[in-house]
């Protein structure tokens, strides 16, 4: 290999490390906005059923191109990929919020970060509304 | 024109490295959302969703598929079977491309399909339930890289699938 190719693999190699200068982090590292990016992952739902609202989780994935990968009706979560030229993968688990009322929270992967974009969260929310005909609250 | 090249890698390489942020509209219905879900569904005149998810594994067990996933309170079942991608129009492409270039490019070599079945209730009819599959698959390539990942749309492969799990849930009701 000659020198100008030498220096031009260097300056690939020195590219590919710059281009990612996200530097490696702890797996269990949370960043400021996590209360924030919780809230506009998390809906309350007007109904006790828990299979009712599972079931139409599951439906509107399924409307959305999803294969679901892990569905635990006890325990209240689902989790589901979508392969359609990307990959996104999605959790949603389900509790109780009071006497009247399931939580609902739905986080999305893509590539190596959670989605924090509140307005895919809104458009996922709504693709469930028109599911579950059940009324959906933010929550603070 | 070697430092334009490194410089259109370089661009290359930072787009790809800090690629972070997901298409805007996946998490959208699309237009065509509706007309999809017609077609990955069939309408079964019984109620019992148990045999029914018990005839859709069977039909997946049948077709080779190794099932991943199941929940019998939601009605899910998931599946995934590994076959050969090889189309022999891609490769003969490749031939001819090698042959002016010397170099032979990655083919399709490999896919991983993955089933989705999902039983519940039908909101129109109350004497039958609901049967829907969603399918993806992964590609691999020569060099072993993912190729292509994509959602399958091709409604004579639904069919071909409802086809056999209709024969599968009238042997299970039958006990045959």
């Amino acid at each position: 290999m000659n020198t100008v190719n030498k220096s031009c693999m260097a300056i690939i190699v020195i590219c590919f490390v710059c281009s990612c200068s996200n530097k490696p982090k702890s797996a269990f590292d949370m960043n400021e906005s996590q209360v924030e990016v919780r809230s506009y992952q998390t809906r309350a739902f007007d109904t006790t059923d828990r299979v009712i609202l599972l079931r139409s989780i599951v439906a509107t994935l399924q409307d959305l191109d999803f294969v679901i990968d892990k569905v635990d009706s006890e325990f209240g979560v689902v989790s589901a990929t979508k392969l359609s030229g990307y990959s996104i993968r999605m959790t949603i688990t389900i509790r109780p919020r009071g006497d009247k009322q399931l939580l609902v929270r739905a986080s999305g992967h893509y590539n190596l970060k959670t989605i924090e974009d509140p307005a895919m969260y809104q458009d996922f929310y709504s693709a469930l509304n028109k599911s579950t005909f059940l009324t959906s609250h933010e929550v603070d | 024109m070697l430092t334009k090249n490194v410089l259109i890698m370089m661009v290359v390489v930072v787009i790809a490295g800090c690629s972070n942020n997901p298409p805007k509209d996946a998490f959208k219905l699309t237009p065509t959302s509706l007309e999809d879900k017609e077609m990955q569904t069939r309408s079964f005149d019984t109620l019992n969703q148990a045999n029914l998810l018990s005839a859709s594994g069977s039909v997946l067990q049948d077709l080779g598929y190794t099932l991943e996933e199941s929940d019998s309170t939601i009605g899910v079942l998931s599946a995934s079977k590994d076959i050969d991608a090889t189309d022999a129009g891609q490769v003969a492409g490749a031939i001819i491309l090698a042959i002016f270039t010397g170099s032979m490019t990655p083919v399709d070599d490999h896919q991983k399909i993955r089933v989705c079945l999902v039983i519940n209730q039908s909101l129109t009819n109350e004497n039958a339930s609901l049967a829907r599959i969603t399918i993806q698959r992964i590609v691999w390539n020569t060099e072993g890289k993912i190729s292509r990942v994509q959602v399958i749309k091709n409604p004579e492969l639904y069919s071909a699938f409802f086809s056999k799990l209709s024969k599968a849930v009238f042997l299970e009701e039958n006990n045959i």
